[in-house]
């Protein structure tokens, strides 16, 4: 398949920047690329997003498209696709990647199927194989309870890949590199979907994607009134608060403080997990974490064969005095300062 | 009210919230080895996505057909679907269906939707708990030349359309969408209903329609392990190394004392 040629990755834009998950993408990209002995191409679909390019190729990108219109602002499924299908084709990389995120999981799986290729979604591991030089594509199966490594050998060979599993590159201003504009050719009538409003939900505090310290509960926390206590030992460690499945769907918790394999995966360097036990598709999500500390009743509990420290005892009366001993512990600090 | 013609896809697959430890994989044959008392279960997600039209029937009236693709179908776990509301359950048991991935059974699927014929949307799970892919609501909408919306927490139709709330990274959207179209359904959605005893009275009484490849038409080398795009090359279980420290202490204070101790000392907090 000699015509097909380079990594492709398709690039996202949070505020106004590159996404996380987009310059770990162009670490891992480059990687594959160099591997190959070929280019890092970088697409990037929206409006108002050419300055970005430069990004890009800080990050390791070689050739950058972009598609900059004003009706490519937000993501839409057909929009996005007829534009990235229009590069695709044209370009011909013989790897394209997405990050495993909202539009990764949308757009990804539509493109494999438009370009009658495969694609392995939530990869944790990408790789070539040497002999082969085919894409070796692993990621988490049966909740993560396995692992699987595909290859396909079809092209483009396509993944998404997991958010903070891979470490973004250091920027380097002065590499040089490529940008390509694209003329979006939008054929309205083949827009069947239209966003007519969008919602973000604002969270009080730090994020939990950004927390150095996460302050999980689990099912045992019983209820909404619980959490609370649970945010009080997140504001003293300057953290935030997650949960598992159950707080989420019982309501006492927004979803999206979900964490795990359908919620958010995180890698703080502190996750203090309380009464919760530690399923596959939960510690997923956390796995990335430095340091899991558990409390749990449950001596059998599989926390307890995931976490570095852990106590064995009801939370309701060791979270409490935990609570009061790192305040003290912090307040000793501020004086000491 | 118009009633609305929907076709819910549901995967049979192992438990998924059978506990950890008991996940076991045969190298040889590159396949999870069920433990006893492990039991299958219609996946989760499609569930959800069953929910999600019962919702729709609750609200507009009309019919939904539950579609399952799979070899060793579970009688009674595959009329669940039946027993909570669906109408008409069609299986796609065949040997020639097995060991497939996403691509062949999002073929063989989208020739059954066809089949069937009329429908106004179509409900998939967001993914399957199994292998947990995302990718044959995706699919089947691009093989059917579908509109799509994926990860939704609630659907409702009228004039000709529906109307979703799909979940983004950082809140949700309301997407349009015009009709046939399908949607792939997240736990968000809420809690499936119970099946009813009249229900699983009727269901009992129902009998399945099996289709066979030939019934569908369908391509006998895009199908099952013929039809794969992947390959699956390794299966393994990641090692979990286990080395919790447990921190003991005669009341909860000295526990709590010893535990931030350790956590000072290793510069943790
Ligand atoms: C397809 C699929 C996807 C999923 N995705 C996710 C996901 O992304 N994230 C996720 O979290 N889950 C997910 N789940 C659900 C997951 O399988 C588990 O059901 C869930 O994580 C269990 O939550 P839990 O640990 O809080 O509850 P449980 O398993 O019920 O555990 C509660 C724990 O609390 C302890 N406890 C109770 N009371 C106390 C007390 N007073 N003091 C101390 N300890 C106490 C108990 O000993 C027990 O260990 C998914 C499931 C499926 C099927």
């Amino acid at each position: 398949m000699a015509e097909y040629k380079g990594v492709m990755i398709f690039g996202e834009v949070r505020e106004g920047k590159l996404a996380a998950v987009t310059t770990e993408l162009l670490g891992c990209g480059r990687n594959l690329a160099d591997a190959l002995g070929q280019e890092l191409y970088c697409l990037l679909v929206g409006n108002d997003i050419t300055s970005l390019a430069g990004e890009a190729i800080a990050y390791g990108a070689d050739r950058v498209y972009v598609v900059d219109t004003p009706p490519m602002k937000d993501y839409d499924t057909d929009l996005y696709l007829s534009v990235s299908e229009k590069v695709a084709r044209q370009v011909m990389p013989c790897i394209v990647l997405f990050g495993q995120t909202a539009i990764g999981r949308d757009l990804g799986p539509c493109l494999a199927f438009r370009l009658g290729t495969a694609i392995s979604t939530d990869c944790v591991e990408l790789a070539i194989e040497p002999g082969s030089k085919l894409l070796l594509q692993t990621k988490p199966v049966y909740g993560d309870n396995a692992r699987a490594t595909f290859t396909c050998e079809s092209y483009p060979q396509m993944a998404t890949v997991r958010a903070r599993v891979m470490s973004s590159p250091e920027r380097d201003g002065s590499r040089e590199g490529q940008i390509i504009n694209v003329e979006a050719s939008l054929d309205a009538p083949s827009v069947r979907t239209k966003v007519i409003k969008r919602v973000v939900e604002e969270s009080t505090g730090i994020k939990l994607e950004d927390a150095n310290v996460v302050v999980c509960g689990g099912r045992g926390i019983g209820s909404a009134e619980g959490f609370k206590k649970l945010e009080k030992l997140a504001e003293i460690l300057k953290g935030a608060v997650g949960a598992s499945r159950p707080p989420c769907d019982n309501g006492w918790v927004s979803n999206s403080l979900l964490v795990g394999l359908t919620g958010k995966i995180i890698a703080p360097d502190l996750y203090i997990a309380v009464a919760l036990s530690g399923s596959s598709q939960h510690m997923t999500g956390c796995s990335g974490a430095r340091n899991i500390v558990a409390i749990n009743k449950d001596p059998e509990a599989n926390i307890f064969k995931e976490a570095t420290l852990g106590i064995i005892g009801d939370w309701e009366e060791l979270l409490p005095v935990f609570t009061n001993k790192i305040e003290e512990l912090m307040a000793g600090r501020k004086k000491d300062r | 009210m118009t009633a609305v013609r929907m076709i819910v896809c549901c995967k049979q697959v192992p438990d998924p919230e059978a506990p950890p430890e008991s996940f076991r994989i045969n190298p040889e044959l590159n396949r999870i080895v069920l433990p006893p008392g492990v039991s299958a279960v219609i996946d989760p997600y499609a569930e959800r996505a069953l929910e999600a039209a019962l919702r729709v029937k609750d609200d507009q009236g009309g019919t939904i057909t539950v579609l399952s693709l799979g070899t060793n179908l579970l009688p009674d776990v595959v009329i669940k679907p039946l027993s909570m509301g669906a109408d008409e359950l069609i299986l796609l048991d065949d040997e020639a269906f097995a060991g497939g991935d996403s691509w062949s059974t999002a073929y063989a699927l989208s020739m059954a939707i066809k089949k069937v014929g009329d429908y106004d949307l179509i409900f998939c799970g967001r993914q399957a708990s199994d292998w947990d892919a995302g990718q044959v609501g995706p699919g089947i909408a691009e093989m059917l030349g579908l509109p799509l919306v994926t990860i939704a927490r609630k659907i409702t139709v009228g004039n000709g359309k529906a109307t979703v709330e799909k979940v983004t990274d950082d809140g949700y959207e309301v997407v349009e969408v015009s009709l046939p179209a399908l949607v792939t359904v997240s736990n968000e959605v809420g809690e499936p209903r119970y099946p009813t005893i009249k229900g699983i009275m009727g269901a009992r009484k129902k009998e399945p329609v099996i289709w066979k490849p030939d019934d569908i038409g369908a391509e006998s080398s895009w199908i099952g392990a013929a039809g794969c795009r992947t390959k699956l090359l390794k299966l393994f279980q990641p090692v979990h190394e286990g080395k919790c420290e447990i921190i003991e202490g005669d009341s909860p204070g000295e526990a709590i004392a010893n535990l931030v101790a350790k956590l000072k000392e290793a510069r943790i907090v």
